[in-house]
């Protein structure tokens, strides 16, 4: 066990720390947040401390602080930086920035230098896909990396220069809206969603939310009129409102630009929710990725404050009180799913819970609550003031409306797209500028790897669902290092909740690795399927049901991508031998002919 | 009038706040099953219980039963995913059958039996994992934990010390306990608490009892680990029970 290192006034700090969040159990981790901020780790002694004025039992405490990756328990120097590992930033060349960074600080990825400077390691997508290579700094987004930036950042910890002080330039995040429809052509008037709502009245608008069929825009799709009737018929003293801003599925970034551009937008949608819903308190969980966007976020709350569009007699009308608090995630995609979401807002490790109930009914401190995604509230908002019939006029029947994606990867003009629903991965594909495109992952690693041979496919619930992540491979590119990837980031998000998941994707990941390192057999692609089995079958949440997609959609649609890989034999030992030796090799600094087994 | 559903094809009555297991276990039908104990909160970890309700998977030890509801459960293609989940919890850890003191007490051990698990079939983690002997009454291994999260339960809601947690995600999570120094011995925890004696493996033992039974008598060379867990159905029922006493 390391020394914990000598904090002489931890105890006060932390007592004061406490009693600003109110000695809440619900706002641990946002406690755990702040104390990271403090002391750029979370000390031993502060579990302990946080844990006596809560009051909670340290070993929560303890639990909580594991489960989050940005929290760190052991010292990871002043300056932290994560890189963005979505697999477009390994076709932007990520890991050749990280051995460069490595290099010049004398690190080793993982690990913090030896004078506690500073430590450099790769993190799940950061949402920066359309401007990567990307990497978080002490949380703060750099974008647009290469060699030149990386050495301006090397030089600026050496020099130990405040982060706060760094070029804004590194910091600069565009958003890159390259195609607008329905919800990004409209301009907004901030209160006048609520505004309709209280004239119209709670039923008009229902009635409107039903007309215009509008879906869930997180990824399944859920019909939302339905979703927030269940929660109104839920009997409850109170009824909750969360904004899902956790963003986490690798490749999707749209919600980024829509809290960046149309927070007004985003949060009328919440306080109509609140009045359909007699909902007097609403979260919006925003991922610890988009922490950038939070003092601007919360200047916007304040103004509608201002404004009397939040707060106590919203508009003037007796009794419609509603008020929005912003909660920040820590690194774990799993908190995007609804009910680990609840679980993180109570102040928990963000578990998914067992279903049922479902959250309409018995969701935040087990009070009826719907979850929505940002884009979602942006669309009801839109649907208050214009109507169910003006939405539903565009799109499909099953899939009204536009959608927001997007488009990263081998293309031209990557960026926000915005395409009425039934629209051609064809047509997308042009627009964007895509060269001899060969693959599209549609959704992200949860949702469908898309070949050539299908491209006249809709994106719509119907053919093509997402939630908006568009990633394009163009021919030549290594279909098996984009299914590693996807592989990697299940295997290392999975909760550890259930066994089929928590082992299967450590599995996954195994073989799919044996395979790309030119070891595997056909046997390998047996025990794919088999494991795919298993967690799409038996696995406890979305997460685990989903892992095994890009791995069997490459199987059944790229054999190309993995056959010249495997080796003849049908029969090749899991345990490397030569690979083992890697350790001595490194030690020893040999890598000569008969430092390698024949 | 008593609601039933069908299990295999056998009626099973249950009633309100019942779930598929408690229902099943009352009436002697056996579910496999390693993180559910009738002591304790369903939890629904291992998934060894996931059956076929009305033709969807679910985890039978926190599904609700409800009217008519026709499960499927003992079949083999059931048997053989809930063989490969055993295969998965043996990889993960590291686990030494023969040189184990809780050999011929284990649950997971015996559940491999039962479900005819004749190799491990997995590529073994060889993970590292925490060994504390620094309790005076009480061994811990982590090698051989579960994480079925037994013990977190009964020290939490029984002996009201929440002794134990689940810290670190995925792969990395483990099992920690309730002091700064990490060590079992800067608990309050006691030899006689309930949570001293819930562990289905041999990740909690008891120090100086290990091998007061010699291997041959011990619990699962005398029974099957359905008639085990059957049998602790029965001690938790009340006298007029759901099977009527
Ligand atoms: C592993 C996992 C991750 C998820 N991540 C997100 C997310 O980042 N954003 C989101 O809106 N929904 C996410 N979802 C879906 C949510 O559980 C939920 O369905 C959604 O927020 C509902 O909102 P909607 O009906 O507006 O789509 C995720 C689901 C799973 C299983
Ligand atoms: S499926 Fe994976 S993420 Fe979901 S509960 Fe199980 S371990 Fe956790
Ligand atoms: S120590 Fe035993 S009871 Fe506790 S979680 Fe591990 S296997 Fe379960
Ligand atoms: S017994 Fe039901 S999940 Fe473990």
């Amino acid at each position: 066990m390391m020394q914990s290192p000598d904090l002489p006034d931890i105890e006060q700090r932390i007592a004061l720390l406490c009693e600003r969040h109110g000695c809440e159990p619900r706002r641990l981790l946002q406690i755990l947040i702040d104390v990271q901020e403090i002391y750029t780790f979370i000390p031993p002694q502060a579990l302990t401390a946080i844990a006596r004025h809560l009051p909670l039992p340290r070993v929560s405490v303890e639990g909580v602080a594991g489960f989050y990756s940005f929290l760190s328990l052991e010292p990871a120097g002043q300056y932290r930086i994560l890189f963005s590992d979505n697999v477009t930033d390994r076709m932007l060349g990520n890991e050749e920035l990280m051995r460069q960074f490595c290099n010049k600080l004398w690190l080793e990825p993982g690990k913090v230098s030896e004078d506690e400077l500073v430590s450099a390691d790769f993190t799940s997508c950061t949402g920066m896909c359309d401007q990567g290579p990307a990497a978080l700094i002490n949380g703060w987004p750099v974008t647009r990396l290469n060699r030149e930036r990386i050495d301006l950042i090397a030089d600026l910890i050496l020099a130990k220069s405040p982060v706060a002080s760094w070029p804004p330039t590194l910091f600069e995040v565009n958003d890159n809206i390259r195609r607008t429809d329905r919800l990004l052509d409209e301009s907004f008037e901030p209160g006048s969603a609520i505004k309709a709502a209280v004239t119209r009245g709670a039923e008009a608008i229902f009635t409107e939310l039903k007309l215009s069929r509008l879906r869930g825009r997180g990824g399944a799709g859920y019909k939302t009129a339905e979703k927030w009737i269940t929660c109104r018929n839920s009997p409850a003293p109170a009824r909750y409102i969360v904004c899902n801003a956790d963003e986490g599925e690798p490749g999707t970034f749209k919600d980024r630009v829509l809290l960046n551009r149309l927070a007004d937008t985003v949060f009328e949608g919440m306080t109509v929710g609140a009045r359909l819903l007699s909902s007097a308190k609403g979260f919006l969980y925003l991922r610890g990725e988009y922490r950038y966007l939070l003092e601007k976020l919360e200047e916007i709350l304040a103004r509608r404050r201002e404004a009397g569009l939040l707060g106590s007699n919203i508009l003037g009308e007796p009794g419609f009180d509603f008020d929005i608090e912003i909660h920040l995630g820590a690194g774990a995609y799993i908190c995007g799913e609804e009910s680990g979401m609840i679980e993180s807002l109570e102040g928990r490790r963000g578990k998914p819970r067992n279903r049922p109930p479902y959250p309409a009914q018995h969701g935040y401190l087990d009070q009826p609550t719907v979850v929505n995604n940002v884009e979602t509230f942006a669309c009801a908002a839109m649907i208050a003031v214009h109507g169910g019939k003006w939405f539903g006029e565009t799109g499909t029947w099953e899939s009204s409306g536009s959608k927001i994606l997007s488009i990263s990867g081998d293309c031209h003009w990557p960026g926000i797209y915005e395409y009425p629903f039934g629209v051609s991965v064809q047509k997308i594909l042009e627009d964007c500028g895509a060269q001899e495109p060969y693959a599209v992952q549609v959704g992200g690693p949860s949702g469908i790897l898309v070949s050539w041979q299908e491209f006249e496919r809709s994106i719509s619930f119907e053919d093509l669902p997402t939630a908006g992540a568009f990633t394009i491979f163009q021919r030549g590119r290594d279909i098996l290092e984009a299914v590693r990837n996807y592989a990697h980031f299940f295997a290392h998000e999975s909760c550890g909740f259930c066994t089929p998941c928590r082992v299967g994707t450590q599995l996954q990941k195994k073989i799919v690795d044996k395979i790309a390192n030119g070891h595997g057999t056909a046997s390998d692609l047996e025990e794919l399927k088999h494991l795919g089995h298993l967690m799409r079958t038996l696995s406890h949440c979305g997460l685990g049901h989903a892992a095994p997609n890009p791995v069997l959609d490459m199987l059944q649609k790229f054999p190309g991508a993995y056959e010249q890989k495997l080796t003849s034999l049908s029969f090749e030992p899991a345990f490397d031998l030569d690979a083992a030796l890697a350790t001595a090799r490194r030690i020893t600094g040999r890598d000569d002919p008969s430092a390698h087994l024949p | 009038m008593i609601s039933t559903i069908t299990i295999d094809g056998k009626t099973v009555p249950f009633t309100e706040e019942q779930t598929i297991m408690d229902a099943a276990l009352a009436a002697g039908v056996y579910i496999p099953h390693l993180c559910h104990n009738p002591e304790f909160k369903p939890h629904g970890s291992c998934k060894l219980c996931v059956v076929e309700a009305n033709g969807r998977n679910v985890t039978s030890c926190t599904m609700p039963a409800s009217p008519g509801m026709v499960v499927v459960n003992d079949t083999p293609e059931l048997n053989e995913d809930r063989k490969a989940l055993v295969q998965m919890l043996f990889v993960e850890g590291n686990h030494i059958c023969p040189a184990c003191e809780a050999t011929g007490n284990c649950q997971l051990q015996a559940a491999g039996y039962y479900l005819h698990m004749q190799s491990p079939h997995f590529m073994h983690f060889y993970p590292p994992r925490r060994v504390d002997a620094s309790h005076p009454d009480i061994f811990l291994d982590l090698n051989r934990c579960i994480l079925c999260e037994l013990c977190v339960r009964a020290s939490r809601d029984i002996d009201k010390k929440s002794v134990f947690g689940i810290s670190s995600r995925g792969i990395d999570s483990h099992l920690v306990v309730n002091s700064e120094s990490g060590r079992l011995g800067d608990t309050s925890m006691a030899v006689t608490d309930k949570a001293a004696h819930v562990c289905p493996t041999g990740a909690i033992l008891i120090k100086r009892k290990g091998y007061t039974v010699p291997m041959g008598k011990r619990l699962f060379d005398q029974k099957t680990l359905p008639e085990f867990h059957l049998e602790q159905q029965k001690r938790v029922e009340p006298e007029d029970g759901p099977d009527g006493g």
